[in-house]
C-alpha cells in the first residue's frame, strides 16, 4: 500500500496526489494530514490534484473533510491544479467543494493560504491577542 | 449494432475499482472519446463499482465498446449477487444514502451517462448498465 507523502514548507503542508488512489489510501491521507497539522502546527495545507484524471464523490468527500478537519485544526486548505475536464464533471455529478478553497496552481495557491493567514492574525492582533 | 470489444472483470476490492477506472479510460481512449467524455465515463464507473464492492458485496463488470453507424459508445454493465436495492426511486434521488458516502453516487452516475438502467430487487443481487457515445 502506497503512501502519500506530505511536505513541510515553512508552515504549510503540501500534499500532491500523484497516483489513481484506491479507497484506503485516501482514507489514510485524511488520517495522516490531520496528524501532522498538529504535529507541525501548520496554518496551511495546500493539494495538489494536478495529476488526478478524476475526482469522484469518494474523493471529493475526502477533500472535503480534509477542509473541514483543518478549519477545526485552526489551518486553512487550498485544492489546487483541478484540470479542466474534472471540474467539468465534478459540476455534472453534482458534487459541491462547497467547504474548500481552490486555485488554478501551486504558486496562486500559496498566495491564497499566505493572504488568509495573514488576514487571520491582523483580525487576531485587532482583538489584542 | 456492431460489438468492438468485449472484456469481463472483477469488482471485488478498492484495488479491483482502481483497475475498473483504468480499464474503461484505455477503451474510452480506444473508441476515439474526446478528454471530457473519458472523464465523465470514467468517473460514472468509479462510482458504481464502489456500490458493487461496498453495498453489492463484489461482482463483475463487462466493458462492450460498440459501434452503431458512425457513432461509437462504450457500455459497462455492473453485476452483483448482492442483497439487492430495496427501493429503487430512492436510490436514484441525490442525497440518499444507505452508507456513509454523499449519496450522489447513482443519480451522479446517470447524469454522466447518456444510457442509464438498473435491474434489483432484494435478494435478486443489482445489474446496472450505463453507456455513453461520443
Amino acid at each position: 500500500m502506497g503512501e502519500i507523502p506530505i511536505l513541510k514548507i515553512g508552515d504549510c503542508l503540501l500534499v500532491s496526489i500523484q497516483v489513481d488512489m484506491h479507497d484506503r489510501m485516501a482514507m489514510a491521507l485524511q488520517d495522516d494530514l490531520t496528524e501532522r497539522i498538529v504535529a507541525t502546527k501548520a496554518r496551511g495545507v495546500m493539494i495538489d490534484i494536478s495529476a488526478l484524471e478524476i475526482v469522484d464523490s469518494f474523493i471529493g468527500r475526502m477533500l472535503n473533510s480534509i477542509a473541514a478537519m483543518s478549519r477545526v485544526l485552526d489551518a486553512v486548505t487550498v485544492i489546487v491544479g483541478m484540470r479542466p475536464a474534472v471540474a467539468i464533471t465534478l459540476v455534472e455529478l453534482g458534487l459541491e467543494l462547497s467547504g474548500v478553497q481552490t486555485a488554478l496552481n501551486v504558486d496562486r495557491g500559496l498566495t491564497m493560504i499566505r493572504r488568509i493567514i495573514d488576514a487571520d492574525e491582523q483580525a487576531d492582533a485587532g482583538r489584542g491577542r | 449494432m456492431l460489438v468492438e470489444a468485449d472484456e469481463t472483470m472483477p469488482v471485488r476490492t478498492s484495488d479491483d475499482v482502481v483497475r475498473v477506472r483504468q480499464a474503461v479510460r484505455g477503451r474510452a481512449v480506444a473508441a476515439g472519446f474526446t478528454l471530457v467524455d473519458q472523464t465523465k465515463i470514467v468517473t460514472a464507473a468509479s462510482e458504481i463499482a464502489r456500490n458493487t464492492v461496498d453495498y453489492g458485496g463484489g461482482g463483475t463488470l463487462r466493458i462492450e465498446v460498440l459501434r452503431s453507424g458512425a457513432r461509437r459508445g462504450v457500455r459497462l454493465t455492473f453485476t452483483d449477487q448482492g442483497p439487492g436495492i430495496p427501493d429503487l426511486a430512492k436510490a436514484m434521488t441525490d442525497g440518499y444514502t444507505s452508507g456513509n458516502g454523499l449519496g450522489l453516487g447513482m443519480s451522479g452516475a446517470k447524469r454522466l451517462s447518456n444510457e442509464f438502467e438498473v435491474q434489483s430487487s432484494p435478494g435478486q443481487g443489482t445489474v446496472v448498465r450505463l453507456a455513453r457515445w461520443k
